[in-house]
């Protein structure tokens, strides 16, 4: 039998997932990827928990957070754009340009 | 039965195909399976009888997925592998490994959840679609404009953000130059 915890956990696993991506990427791009991935351990969380106390809330916020990832990758990939026509490279470390 | 193989099938692929696209070098390889796990994900939902989310789940992202894969296409030679350095590995592993402890213990710990009353229940006598719409367009209906607006506005911001200075092209000057390369061997 499956259980809400078997979800919430599942959702963890994703998520931390994500942060090992987040903290280990140096690609602006391949930051993206993990945070669309933190974003969707999220709404599996959110699903099992509408599932399991009978409450349609949990599906509707995950509704509304695919919005949000969608304006994220949109206006995200709009500066991304601009950064690699100014710099000719996505890399974190080219962002570096107030310290000093 | 056929719950418990379902999920423990999917979770197993979904977690796989992600530490993929987190560890893996090359960008095609990383892309594809981050498709492939956001198609995964959904399987959880139709498990979970949130039929319409489901649905979402699979246009939204395989819309955005492909969205990426474009900018990867522009962005990268994907049959080379992606230069990241890292200075220090065991900093990173060693923090995403306290992060995912702290995670773990907050959501065993047992959840103070017999008072929770549901706000909007589930009924059986309509599907998961129309219960959706009643609730999203009754008592959630300004959020769900101000959502509206916000896709709007990103929609806006993205195409001024992306069009300006269009003239200058990417790939352009690579061509050029790939274009003097061979003038010059000939």
């Amino acid at each position: 039998m499956i259980t809400l915890t078997h979800y919430l956990i599942l959702a963890a696993i994703l998520f931390s997932i994500a942060l090992v991506g987040i903290l280990r990427r140096k690609n602006l791009l391949m930051l993206f990827f993990a945070t669309e991935i933190a974003l969707n351990a999220v709404n599996i969380a959110l699903a099992a928990i509408s599932k399991y106390y009978g409450d349609l809330t949990g599906q509707l916020f995950a509704f509304f957070i695919i919005a949000i990832a969608a304006s994220e990758v949109a206006v995200g990939l709009g500066l991304l754009i601009i950064w690699y026509k100014r710099r000719g490279t996505i890399d974190l470390d080219s962002l570096q340009s107030m310290n000093g | 039965m056929v719950e418990a193989v379902a999920f423990y099938l999917f979770a197993a692929l979904t977690i796989a195909m992600f530490v993929i696209t987190v560890m893996s070098k090359n960008a095609l390889y990383a892309m594809s399976s981050l498709a492939a796990g956001m198609i995964f994900i959904s399987a959880f939902f139709f498990l979970l009888d949130a039929d319409f989310l489901g649905v979402v789940q699979i246009i939204v992202y395989s819309g955005a997925v492909m969205a990426l894969y474009a900018f990867g296409m522009m962005f990268f030679d994907t049959t080379k592998d992606v230069k990241e350095k890292n200075p220090s590995k065991k900093i990173v592993f060693f923090l995403s490994g306290m992060i995912a402890l702290l995670l773990v213990v907050i959501l065993l710990t047992p959840i103070i959840s017999d008072k929770v009353q549901a706000l909007y229940p589930m009924s059986d006598e309509i599907g998961n679609t129309e219960a959706v719409g009643i609730v999203l367009f009754t008592k959630y209906l300004v959020p769900f404009e101000v959502a509206a607006i916000m896709l709007l506005v990103a929609m806006i911001a993205g195409i001024i953000l992306a069009s300006k200075r269009m003239d200058e092209s990417i790939t352009l000057k690579i061509d050029q130059e790939i274009e003097k390369e061979q003038k010059g061997t000939e």
